[in-house]
């Protein structure tokens, strides 16, 4: 097996995480990335505070408009906000 | 002293998701919740001669919003309201001294409590989120808070799935910065 194949850059890794976070990562990525954690420190901490950062937006349970609300509002208050230009 | 201007030209761009978050936070009624925040900015502009410039815009639309939730409450007389009288008011004599104790065990305030920092840690990440660069926050939104799939967000905004997951990267470093100053 090339070393190339289990043995990813650091910014390799920190891409996988991001990907892990949306349940976005394959299997060997996952692997690839366990392995880079084990030994790097950098990919450590990003994967932490990564973590610590998706757990805090689950907690907070955030929401927001999506696109059709938001034009519908935006159209709402654009007509009114012309009344008043 | 006026430090603040007005521009409603800004407001839904700016303002609208932060509106939002903090209303369906507080009346967990979708609809309700856009009617709300839709409510707070046409008042808003009837009442833009009353803005004195000492809060930032959005303060000053949060204290709009504030009175329409509690008008709203007033208006259905809901459950939330009773529970929240039934605190205020309860006096139950054979169980003196140990007042303290129940009230803390009390489900309702653990909720109350919760519901509270939940919903200051969710304005933490609007104010983060308000320092990011326009694309990047619309992309994290759509990713993160929306839950959309990449190659929605990739056909709709025309990026590619790379770009979109450089974007997010940036996005989620820039976050965790803020929030760790903030927050953690």
């Amino acid at each position: 097996m090339k070393k190339s194949l289990l043995f990813i850059s650091c910014e390799e890794a920190q891409h996988i995480c991001d990907k892990r976070q949306y349940g976005e990562a394959t299997g060997w990525e996952r692997v690839k990335l366990g392995i880079r954690l084990s030994w790097c420190r950098i990919t450590q901490a990003y994967v932490n505070r990564n973590n610590k950062l998706t757990e805090v937006i689950q907690k907070a349970d955030v929401d927001c408009l999506n696109n059709d609300e938001r034009s519908k509002l935006k159209q709402q208050f654009e007509e009114e906000l012309a009344k008043h230009q | 002293m006026a430090d603040h201007k007005i521009d409603p030209n800004n407001w839904i761009n700016l303002y609208s998701d932060y509106l939002f978050n903090y209303t369906i936070s507080r009346v967990s009624d979708r609809e309700m919740a856009q009617d709300l925040v839709s409510e707070t900015f046409l008042a808003g502009l009837k009442s833009m001669a009353n803005f004195k410039g000492e809060a930032s815009e959005r303060t000053w639309l949060i204290s709009i919003l504030k009175r329409k939730i509690i008008d709203y409450y007033r208006k259905i007389n809901s459950n939330k309201g009773k529970a929240e009288v039934r605190m205020s008011y309860n006096s139950d004599t054979e169980a003196e001294g140990d007042w303290l104790e129940e009230r803390v065990a009390d489900p309702f305030d653990k909720t109350a409590e919760d519901k509270i920092e939940n919903s200051e840690l969710g304005d933490a990440i609007y104010d983060c989120m308000g320092k990011l660069p326009e694309k990047q926050a619309e992309v994290f939104k759509m990713k993160t808070i929306l839950g959309y799939d990449t190659e929605t967000i990739c056909n709709e905004l025309e990026i590619t799935a790379s770009n979109l997951w450089v974007i997010i990267h940036r996005a989620r470093t820039a976050l965790a910065d803020c929030m760790e100053k903030n927050w953690f």
